[in-house]
């Protein structure tokens, strides 16, 4: 029940002095009341929670959420340790004489 | 849908856990308030591809679950009556009370309706100017935003056929009285995004710093939730407890006020009965002296029904985080989403119904494990 979901709005119409929305939550069509975020405008996206938009969804800090995730991965495959990401895959601990061996084989 | 399936990519979830595995040096206990983001945590099995020294202790945040038993005894019976429409979101009707539910009034007779918003509760009161039209206003800070409007367009619109059975709850004192029991073992919060994205995050901070406890605002998706108990355990592992929203898509610091101002002109704080625990202070809302006439406890003289839960039922342990749903004797045997002791076996945000529906295999009731098989 306490479920929030975002939608895209659709359309914009004033109803009984209340401002109403079409919502699109990927095929599914709802009419929505946009008292609580009047300025949404078509196009942009809504927290939508038992018919009413609570937030509006930013879409800039949903992509830069998205390229922090990205980031985490790649500098910790870059700067990480190979030997441990091996390990961890393999299911095991790395112990130190294999790492001195790799090093040595290595100069 | 978007906005959805990128917050459950698979790869970008391996590089948050490895994170987290990489992070965790020590044992906490974290908890997440909200009933949805249980569901996430349990359908995905986040639990399980956590670190084992992470734990996740379910919290009491399931609407559902916590509205008293008499407040569902006080609908049963305004249900029951022959000039009354009852409106409900559909996960309170099979809520059981003492000795039926709301589906069990209707197969009786009762009128008894279904609806996606309370607004749509308000057109059926105006299509039916002869019949009494409730709306059961149950909920968070998320939910009680909608009832607040319907019920100031009710008062501006004149509609004095409709009336509200209103049973709100909040957040931040729940997270109060769970850090001052005694058998607390909670360490962090996982705050409820949506909660944050109309309440903001003002009464977070005091609560942080009294307790010791970092509270990180978090979201629904698999990765939302990830990026919560990485945001906390680092904190954690430091020595911190600051306030940090880690759902910025859709939390603003100072949430919605044109909502925020909507609560406090329909509603006021009260003390509230959370169902399994008892009465918290000032940790729900009622209608205030201005909108009182759309008091449907007021109106239909039900204030004096009072109750007593099965014993059998240990969904006040579970709310709290004191046990896990499998370890109630009753999980899974006498107790089903078919056949519910208590709430939270029924709703789609309850614990108990979590475990049931993606666990129930990998589980072990307590009763099973202690008599040894024949």
């Amino acid at each position: 029940m306490c479920l929030a979901v975002p939608g895209k709005v659709v359309e914009i119409e004033e109803r009984d002095g209340t401002r109403m929305a079409t919502v699109d939550f990927g095929g599914v069509v709802k009419e929505v009341c946009l008292e609580y975020v009047p300025d949404l405008a078509v196009g942009e996206y809504a927290i939508v929670h038992v018919g009413f938009a609570l937030q509006r969804l930013d879409e800039e800090s949903a992509r830069q959420t998205l390229a922090l995730f990205e980031e985490l991965g790649l500098l910790q495959e870059e700067f990480g340790d190979p030997w441990e990401a091996a390990a961890a895959e393999a299911g095991t601990v790395p112990g130190p004489a294999v790492k001195d061996e790799a090093q040595e084989a290595q100069r | 849908m978007k906005y959805i399936d990128e917050f459950q990519d698979p790869e970008l979830a391996r590089r948050l856990l490895d994170d987290i595995h990489a992070t965790a040096t020590r044992p906490w206990a974290l908890m997440e308030v909200c009933g949805g983001q249980t569901h996430t945590i349990i359908r995905h099995g986040i639990d399980q591809l956590l670190p084992d020294n992470v734990e996740l202790i379910h919290g009491p945040g399931c609407p559902v679950c916590v509205t008293p038993l008499e407040v569902i005894d006080k609908a049963l019976e305004i249900a029951a009556r022959p000039d009354v429409i009852f409106c409900s979101f559909g996960d309170m009707l099979r809520v059981p009370g003492t000795g039926r539910d709301l589906f069990r009034v209707r197969s009786e007779g009762g009128d008894v309706r279904v609806v996606y918003s309370p607004l749509d509760a308000l057109k059926i009161a105006r299509q039916n100017p002869d019949r009494e039209v409730v709306f059961f206003g149950i909920g968070f800070e998320t939910t009680a935003p909608p009832n607040a409007m319907t019920v100031y367009q009710a008062r501006r619109h004149r509609i004095p056929n409709f009336s509200l059975l209103v049973s709100h709850v909040r957040v931040p004192p729940a997270i109060e009285a769970i850090m001052t029991s005694p058998s607390c073992r909670v360490q962090a919060f996982l705050a409820a995004g949506h909660v944050c994205s109309v309440m903001g995050m003002d009464e977070y901070p005091a609560l942080a710093e009294r307790f010791r406890v970092p509270i990180v605002v978090t979201g629904f998706e698999p990765l939302d939730l990830l990026e919560g108990i990485r945001r906390t355990v680092r904190q954690l592992e430091r020595g911190e407890h600051t306030v940090d929203n880690a759902y910025p898509r859709a939390v603003r610091a100072g949430g919605n006020p044109a909502a925020r101002a909507m609560l406090d002109d329909v509603f006021e704080v009260t003390d509230r009965a959370w169902r399994g625990i008892g009465t918290i202070p000032d940790s729900g809302w009622r209608l205030s002296a201005r909108y009182r006439d759309f008091d449907a406890e007021h109106r239909f003289s039900v204030e004096n029904i009072a109750t007593r839960e099965p014993a059998a039922c240990r969904s006040g342990e579970v709310l709290q985080g004191l046990i896990k749903p499998h370890e109630c004797e009753a999980f899974g045997t006498t107790c089903t989403p078919r056949t519910p002791l208590g709430a939270t076996m029924v709703s789609s945000e309850g614990a108990c119904a979590a475990y049931y529906l993606y666990r129930r295999l990998g589980v072990t009731p307590t009763k099973l494990e202690a008599s040894p098989v024949a």
